[in-house]
């Protein structure tokens, strides 16, 4: 078989894996398992995003984490206003909290785009080292601001007491809340192949590859790079918002600096700038957590050493050893 | 040539750059007129390619100033100086090399044929940008190499490749740094006879070490010692000034 189908037929049979294990563990009457499967749902989101930038573009974010945590802290603090009956804003006019997920999800994804903006209006100037720095001197600037900022929460976070609404849909059932995040992830990682086949991902792909060969042909690299952080940010924004439904909290630990590592953790294992990469990651992830992590404190020991092998002997993450290396058409 | 009447398309007068104490432009003015080549000679070191990167706006001289069909390029960064009609090939290739030769050509295609931001059609089922692509490959005779990554393409296809890059940007100017460099004399005698007909297309900068080439294409040569131009004239004029023969050409060429 073709190498790229195999890629194709990788993806299909991990997309049904993921989405069968929920089913098997209600049938087995585990529903801690369906949690533990959003959990990997609601990271390879968080993923994708990242991929988008890292993986397509090249940029290595240290910050994503400020995007997941400002798409939390939207959620967070929309839910709590509402079911608090207490208005974000009274001053020009009422601006009400909500609980409506739809509604969330929009705002998380405005916010983080805008942070987005910001940062890398700043941050895409400088490239290599300096970008790595500056996305996680951001990124913990943020932290600590959420840190120091009493109004919701601080250091404790911020508690949502019920899982927000959707149309038509009882999120109380972990299983909705499960096909509701799946969804998502399906429509993200559907967005980035679209992207990567345009013209636009041609321009950021040409990017990462050679700057100076993008620019000579009379495409500004900052404006494209600018756009894709913001995409990505705003991909990753959602799965914060989603974690912190899944949660019914959130702290400023979403926003810390060992976020940002693990996001990336999960594209480097699962292969940077593979489709489905994030999701094989953050699956890794969960699964060492939930295996090690009962036996020893150290199990992010364990997890590193994978890492190290996956830098050392197979660039392309996981996906790359099973499916081989990608070839651009 | 009668440039009587004609406005030069590039011109640059007074240019000073130095790196340090190194003065690798210094006072040079130099300017090309509608189809011609205007060959730019000089020792290894004497500063073309640091002139070529002051127009293409990789580099901002210290003083003097460039002007591009009247417009002055203060202050406009590469990509801006391309979309207005630069067309530039590099001293040493720079290419996407993980992408095949097509879609190098493709994306400079694109630049041209409008924006790239277009998020959802894929370019791989846009037949303009294919086949735009294909038709600038062909005429540099590299149809048979579309689909491999330029990584994998030997030196001299990858100098091909830049200049179909180049042609595909239907440029008002073209930039060529070295474009024979590494090419075999039969490459170097076909991309003779190509750059022969692609001044009518637009005029050409030429940097070239190749002599023979220079000699047969020029019509205007100037000489670059230590970033002093020390003369500009025809190729009869440049062969016959003692000054050259002795700062560059030597007593080989006569
Ligand atoms: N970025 C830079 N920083 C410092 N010095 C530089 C830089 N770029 C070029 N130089 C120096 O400027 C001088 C001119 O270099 P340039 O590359 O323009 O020469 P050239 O005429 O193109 O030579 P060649 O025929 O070898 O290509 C050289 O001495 C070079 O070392
Ligand atoms: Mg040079």
């Amino acid at each position: 078989m073709d190498k790229f189908d195999r890629e194709k037929a990788l993806n299909v049979l991990i997309a049904l894996s993921l989405l069968i294990i929920p089913f098997i563990a209600i049938e087995m009457d585990e529903p801690f398992y369906v949690t533990l499967a959003t959990r990997v749902v609601v990271f390879a989101i968080a993923g994708v995003g990242l991929n988008l930038a890292l993986g397509l573009g090249g940029l290595i974010s240290f910050g994503h984490a400020a995007f997941f945590g400002i798409g939390g802290y939207a959620a967070g603090i929309l839910a709590s206003h509402a079911l608090n009956y207490e208005p974000l804003m009274t001053s020009l006019f009422e601006l009400n909290g909500t609980t409506e997920m739809l509604i969330i999800w929009g705002v998380a994804v405005v916010a983080s785009g805008l942070a987005a903006l910001i940062i890398g209006l700043f941050s895409l100037r400088t490239s290599g080292v300096y970008f790595i720095m500056i996305t996680l001197a951001f990124g913990q600037m943020i932290y600590y601001f959420a840190i120091s900022w009493p109004a919701y929460g601080g250091e404790d976070g911020l508690s949502i007491y019920v899982r927000n609404k959707f149309p038509g849909v009882n999120t109380l059932d972990p299983i909705n809340f499960f096909l509701i995040c799946f969804t998502l992830l399906m429509l993200s990682i559907l967005l980035i192949s679209v992207l990567k086949n345009s013209r636009f991902g041609a321009a950021l792909q040409a990017a990462r590859q050679n700057d100076e060969r993008l620019s000579t042909v009379g495409i500004h690299p900052f404006k494209i790079r600018l756009t894709t952080f913001v995409v990505s940010a705003m991909i990753t924004g959602l799965a914060g918002a989603l974690y912190a439904d899944l949660n019914r909290f959130v702290s400023p630990s979403m926003l810390s600096w060992h976020t940002s590592g693990e996001i990336m953790v999960f594209v480097i294992l699962g292969g940077v700038g593979r489709l489905f990469g994030p999701v094989v990651g953050a699956a890794l992830f969960i699964l060492f957590e939930s295996i090690f992590g009962g036996l020893t404190e150290h199990w992010m020991l364990f997890l590193g050493l994978v890492l190290l092998a996956v830098v050392l002997f197979a660039r392309g993450g996981l996906i790359g050893v099973i499916a081989g290396k990608t070839r651009h058409g | 040539m009668d440039k009587g009447n004609m406005e030069p398309v590039l011109k640059i007068s007074n240019l000073f750059k130095s790196f340090g104490a190194l003065k690798a432009t210094d006072d040079v003015s130099i300017d090309l007129y509608p189809g011609e080549i205007h060959a730019l000679i000089g020792p290894n070191g004497a500063g073309k390619s640091t002139l070529i990167k002051q127009i293409s706006g990789d580099l901002e001289p210290d003083l003097g100033s460039i002007h591009f069909l009247g417009k002055n390029m203060a202050g406009l960064g590469v990509a801006d100086r391309a979309q207005l009609g630069l067309g530039r090939t590099f001293q040493v290739s720079s290419l996407a090399l993980e992408f095949s030769a097509l879609r190098n050509v493709m994306l400079a295609v694109q630049a041209k044929s409008g924006s790239s931001f277009r998020f959802f059609k894929p370019v791989m089922k846009d037949k303009a940008l294919i086949e735009g692509a294909m038709e600038m490959l062909t005429q540099v005779d590299l149809q048979e190499r579309a689909n491999i990554p330029a990584a994998e393409l030997s030196h001299g296809e990858r100098r091909q490749l830049e200049i179909a890059i180049a042609l595909a940007l239907k440029p008002k100017v073209f930039l060529l740094d070295e474009p024979m460099a590494g090419m075999g004399p039969e490459g170097s005698k076909k991309l003779t006879e190509f750059l022969d007909k692609l001044r009518h297309q637009a005029p050409i900068l030429l940097v070239e070490h190749d002599m023979d080439a220079v000699f047969a294409l020029a019509d205007r040569i100037s000489v670059l010692v230590y970033g002093q131009v020390i003369a500009t004239g025809s190729v009869d004029e440049i062969r016959r000034n003692p000054l050259v023969r002795t700062a560059y050409l030597g007593e080989e060429v006569v």
